[in-house]
């Protein structure tokens, strides 16, 4: 009998080792970064052999080295005497642009094709439907070579630009307009651009309070945009008109002064916001389609009127259905500006493949490559989540 | 060692596996059975595929000489298209035996990027292109102050460029493609007032516009390009195997042994002839190399010697018609010379 | 009360009033969905401009005007171009589809071998029609067919070698085979990968959840070209001296490994949505890990994603274009490398290129799309009580 119970707990325990999913999971697991190490150790070795082997020096000593190339836009001074790590900055400054500026006009472009696939209005909706269709289901590499050669073939050369108000021109080297040059006394400007803003901030804080306290609603954005636009010409007209423009001239090639948008940015910049508009209108019908009718039957029956009701009741709650998805499309966006190597915007990427081309640290950039859009992707999820929890808390 | 933990610690974020030995790069030709060549993505005259995929060019006979003097057959080569970015990690890393792609010898890429450059087969200079009928009067590259230019990105043409205008005080606009035929595009479509590349470059390229007749090639050449084949360094006798298949071209073109008559030349009574043809008796000439003793036969046979190979390509025999100048032989007032095979 | 006053109630029902004049009727329908109200008249006759600004030069270009057929540029190029055409016309060149037919579908593969990829096609077809309806049986043998049997014989028909096929090598593929190639097989690898990613992701060992956290996040961190970069120029850094491998197969290696983050991240939507009461009832009956996996919780939550599967699938349909940029020449790649030859040169060429090449890649995504569609109507029966 005892024996038989000592050989019972023995084959029992013997069986529980085997079998107890702790311990299993554990030896998994060590398997596991056993096999995970053993292929970065061979990969790892290999690529220092292989450099080795072919004299290749490593490091990231190399971004200190002189460029030798020009890039054609550049937020920043550039010129070939800079570093190669002063090109990769140009070319991620310039990522950020067209990123940030496709994300704003995307996101207009959505929210209108968003809502129009929604619309009482037949013709409305299906244009809005055969853009989705079309733009959903097309690589945006061909959306944006489309732009590219679609802008290049049917605008001019620079001799018969078209003339457009305002001084500013349109040619196959892109779009031109007079660029603003501030003068003495602009900081004041400035200056009171910013307190407009802190004012309306107040104004629209104690506006809150009162109707909070008494029912009163305020007009706080006819407000808002009184003083951010008021107070700056208030303060534009005191100093005395601070501002000359530097119109665009004809010359021997191209236009000359004022300011260019080259036609490589706006194919990027078109192609992306067309194509992620279509995503973002998806998201937006959805979101709005989320929200429960009965939301805005009660809305209706406090007399709220249609716009109110829009504004005040659907899209706070379609936002919460929104903004993950749409983050994502942001995030999206961010990436396909990576596109921009196959129509030669100097980009990151396409500043960062030159640097690889003229310095052989394939290594290097590689890395660089990574970091930085992982980072990018971060600040933009930590973002959009920021909005996301403060949308959430207007939920009571 | 400060470098080699940036190495680990870039290549640990990354990851992928197989496995293999290294052994010398002979040996590893000969068990594959054919020579891994490298060359561009397709650039007229130099190494582009015909209609029906073969490559042709002389960058391309290039590769086909080499296989003819390691197997004394020319078709054993296989060609691998290379954008201009892949080009040295492709060599560096063993995808390729040989990069044969039109590429610039420097001395940044003999040091810093571990390539052994084994000879200029073809001097080029780089120059410029515009369109006559939409810019009359420009004859000079130095009249392209404020222009448009169209150039492929990562290339030393792209530095020249640069530098050029930086040294005559002359702005330019820079239009930067990834890929030459984005380039072509481009200029074609009239993004740019200029298109700049190497010069045998430019008359290829203006063969392949909508109408060539409207461009025209400029007279200055900002730079000195010599290209040439080049090889891994860390592997001499490789290096001297394609290295001696340039020089074999250029001594056959001297010696006149030519595609047709390199049979009959065999028999030839000249000392020199059969010394380089391998019929001297006991040579030893081919087998220290490394090869066969008849491989200049069989690089002859394959691809002719290297004033055919340029007619063919890219001089009179050609679409691109460029006339021999400074890639003549040295006895004609070039500056193709070869050290003796002996 | 006289009895007679009672008349007032019918007997019958009275007839139908016709509907007023005004909500019924084509006057009606347009006044209804166009012209509600101002704001709506105004928005329909915006509409209208956009149309007419859009739909007819359209159909002017690609058909009226358009140019069908032809040998070389001067059938799509103008007089002043030096081509046949009248000045300021303006029209499709289909011609120059028509000529590079063969090469945008199949790249420069060798025409008298063309039967192979041909008849691979057919045995595509064949195979996933019948998967794709819900209706026919044994989709057990059937999947087996064509993700275990399909690729091995698809691959030896197309690159051959075997059998006394000649062999072609993959520098030589291109076109839609391309295209098709790589999503097929970003396809098939993409799913399981993800499947496994998924669930490591959800796993409560820490080593691996952690492991395919990192993996998951930095891949979908960044974007497709720096990973095809990657592989292109840096796989061959990676191996020891002398070993390399195709570079068609690198290119799928890195779609198939970027894919299948994203597909984990939607296959992790549908193991989220799976009651617990599903893992606690499997649990209980003293299943296995693997067996409360593979038979309770992944049957269902697949099917919950699968809209979700299929935009995926159209996703990497679409990010195959992207190896154009490392040189590779797929449907987009072989039309762009085509716009710079000589013969074809003129104006027109480019634009009627792209238009073919995105009606294409329509035709695929769009079904794709349309297929998700009816999936997920089929499917949510289930759960809409």
């Amino acid at each position: 009998m005892a024996s038989q119970e000592i050989l019972g707990r023995d084959a029992g325990s013997r069986v529980s080792l085997m079998n107890d999913p702790k311990i299993r999971g554990i030896f998994f697991q060590i398997v596991v970064v056993a096999l995970l190490a053993a292929a970065i150790y061979w990969i790892v070795g290999n690529t220092v052999e292989n450099l080795r082997r072919a004299n290749i020096a490593s490091g990231f000593s190399f971004l200190r080295g002189r460029a030798g190339f020009d890039i054609s836009d550049s937020l920043i001074a550039y010129s070939s005497d800079s570093t190669y790590g002063r090109a990769i900055i140009v070319g991620l400054l310039n990522t950020i642009v067209v990123a940030v500026v496709g994300i704003i006009t995307a996101s207009i472009l959505g929210f209108l094709i968003g809502i129009g696939r929604l619309s009482r209005n037949w013709l409305v909706r299906k244009i809005s439907t055969v853009y989705v269709e079309v733009f959903r289901n097309i690589p945006p590499l061909l959306v944006i070579f489309f732009w590219y050669f679609g802008v290049l073939s049917v605008l001019p050369p620079p001799r018969d630009s078209y003339h457009l108000p305002f001084g500013s021109f349109l040619n196959g080297r892109g779009f031109y307009f007079p660029k603003a040059i501030w003068g003495e006394g602009s900081w004041l400007i400035l200056v009171a651009f910013v307190l407009a803003i802190a004012m309306s901030w107040f104004v629209a804080r104690k506006a809150r309070q009162r109707q909070m306290a008494t029912g009163q609603t305020f007009p706080i954005l006819w407000t808002s945009i009184g003083l951010i636009v008021g107070l700056p010409l208030l303060a534009f007209i005191f100093s005395g008109f601070p501002l000359s423009f530097d119109f665009p001239k004809q010359s021997t090639f191209n236009l000359t002064g004022g300011f260019q948008v080259k036609p490589e940015f706006l194919a990027l910049y078109l192609a992306l916001s067309f194509y992620t508009a279509a995503f973002i209108g998806e998201i937006v019908r959805a979101g709005i389609m989320g929200v429960n009718k009965g939301q805005s039957e009660a809305s209706f029956a406090l007399g709220l009127r249609p716009a109110q009701t829009l504004r005040q009741v659907v899209v706070p709650q379609a936002m919460r259905i929104v903004i993950p998805p749409l983050t994502s499309q942001y995030l999206n966006l961010t990436k396909n500006s990576s596109l921009a190597i196959a129509i030669g915007y100097p980009d990151l990427v396409a500043t960062g493949g030159t640097v690889l081309n003229q310095t052989g640290q394939a290594i290097e950039v590689v890395v660089i490559w990574m970091v930085v859009y992982l980072g990018l992707s971060l600040v933009t999820s930590a973002f959009m989540n920021w909005f996301n929890a403060k949308m959430a808390l207007v939920e009571r | 060692m400060k470098n080699s933990v940036k190495v680990i610690l870039g290549a640990a974020a990354l990851g992928l596996l197989a496995s293999a030995a290294s052994a010398a790069t002979l040996d590893d030709v000969k068990k594959k059975g054919f020579v891994q060549c490298g060359v561009s993505t397709g650039l007229a005259g130099f190494s582009a595929p015909n209609d029906k995929g073969d490559w042709t060019g002389i960058d391309a006979d290039f590769c086909r000489a080499v296989a003819a003097a390691v197997f004394g057959d020319g078709t054993k080569v296989k060609f691998t298209p290379l954008s201009a970015k892949e080009r040295f990690t492709a060599l560096q890393s063993g995808e390729i035996d040989v990069l044969s792609r039109n590429t610039t010898w420097t001395i940044n890429r003999d040091t810093a990027l571990g390539l052994n450059f084994v000879g200029v087969t073809y001097y080029d200079g780089q120059g410029f292109m515009i369109n006559a009928k939409k810019l009359p009067g420009v004859n000079s590259a130095l009249q392209l102050s404020g222009a448009a230019v169209c150039v492929q990105s990562g290339t030393t043409t792209e530095l020249n460029l640069a530098d050029y205008f930086k040294a005559n005080k002359m702005e330019y606009n820079p239009v930067v493609f990834e890929k030459l035929e984005e380039v072509n595009a481009a200029y074609d479509a009239g993004r740019c007032d200029a298109y700049t590349t190497d010069q045998s470059g430019l008359y290829g390229i203006r063969l392949t516009l909508g109408a060539p007749d409207d461009h025209v090639v400029l007279p200055e050449i900002i730079s000195k390009e010599p290209l040439g084949p080049a090889v891994r360094q860390g592997d001499d006798q490789w290096y001297h195997i394609v290295k001696w298949t340039y020089f074999a071209l250029l001594s056959a073109e001297e010696l006149g042994i030519t595609q047709a008559n390199v049979d009959e030349m065999k028999n030839s009574g000249s000392p020199e002839i059969k010394r380089v043809l391998g019929t001297e008796a006991d040579t030893k000439i081919g087998t220290d190399l490394g090869v066969s003793n008849d491989w200049v036969v069989n690089v002859v046979k394959a691809v002719g010697n290297y004033g055919e190979m340029f007619e063919k390509n890219v001089g009179a025999g050609s679409p691109l018609k460029i006339a021999r100048g400074i890639n003549a032989l040295w006895t004609k007032g070039g500056l193709q010379y070869a050290p003796p095979i002996r | 009360m006289q009895k007679h006053d009672l008349s007032y109630v019918r007997a019958e029902l009275a007839a139908a009033e016709p509907a007023p004049a005004g909500v019924t009727g084509l006057g009606a329908w347009v006044r209804k969905n166009l012209f509600a109200t101002p704001f709506d008249s105004a928005l329909t006759l915006l509409g209208l401009l956009v149309v007419a600004f859009v739909i007819p030069p359209f159909i002017n270009w690609a058909f009226i005007s358009a140019q069908w057929t032809g040998t070389d540029r001067t059938f799509c190029s103008t007089i002043a171009q030096g081509g046949i055409q009248p000045d300021g016309w303006s029209g499709a060149c289909w011609a120059f589809v028509n000529a590079k037919f063969s090469q945008f579908m199949f790249g420069r593969y060798p025409a008298e071998e063309h039967w192979r990829l041909i008849l691979t096609v057919i045995m595509l077809v064949v195979l996933l029609v019948p998967m794709m309806i819900p209706r026919i049986p044994r989709k057990g043998l059937n999947a087996i067919l064509l993700f275990g049997v399909f690729p091995i014989v698809a691959y030896i028909l197309m690159s051959g070698g075997w059998f006394g096929l000649p062999h072609v090598e993959t520098p030589l593929w291109g076109g839609l085979l391309v295209t098709l190639v790589l999503s097929f097989v970003g396809i098939t690898v993409s799913l399981p990968l993800g499947i496994v990613l998924a669930l490591g992701r959800r796993s409560k060992m820490p080593v691996v959840k952690m492991i395919c956290v990192i993996f998951i996040e930095a891949v979908r961190g960044i974007p497709l070209v720096t990973v095809l970069f990657m592989a292109s120029v840096m796989f061959p850094l990676f191996l020891p001296a002398g070993m390399t491998f195709d570079k068609l197969l690198r290119a799928l290696i890195g779609v198939a490994l970027f894919a299948s983050a994203y597909m984990a991240e939607v296959v992790r939507g549908g193991l989220q949505a799976i009651p617990k009461g599903q893992y606690e009832g499997a649990d209980s009956l003293g299943l296995s890990y693997w067996q409360k996996t593979g038979l309770i919780v992944l049957p269902q939550a697949l099917k919950l994603v699968i809209p979700g599967i299929v935009n995926t699938f159209i996703g990497l349909f679409k990010d195959t274009s992207l190896v154009y940029i490392i040189g590779m020449f797929d449907l987009l790649g072989v039309v762009r490398l085509n716009f710079s030859d000589a013969s074809w040169a003129s104006p027109q060429t480019p634009i009627s290129g792209l238009v073919f090449a995105g009606f294409v890649f329509w035709l695929f995504c769009f079904g794709m799309s349309r297929y998700s569609i009816y999936m997920e109507r089929r499917l949510d029966t289930g759960h809409k009580r």
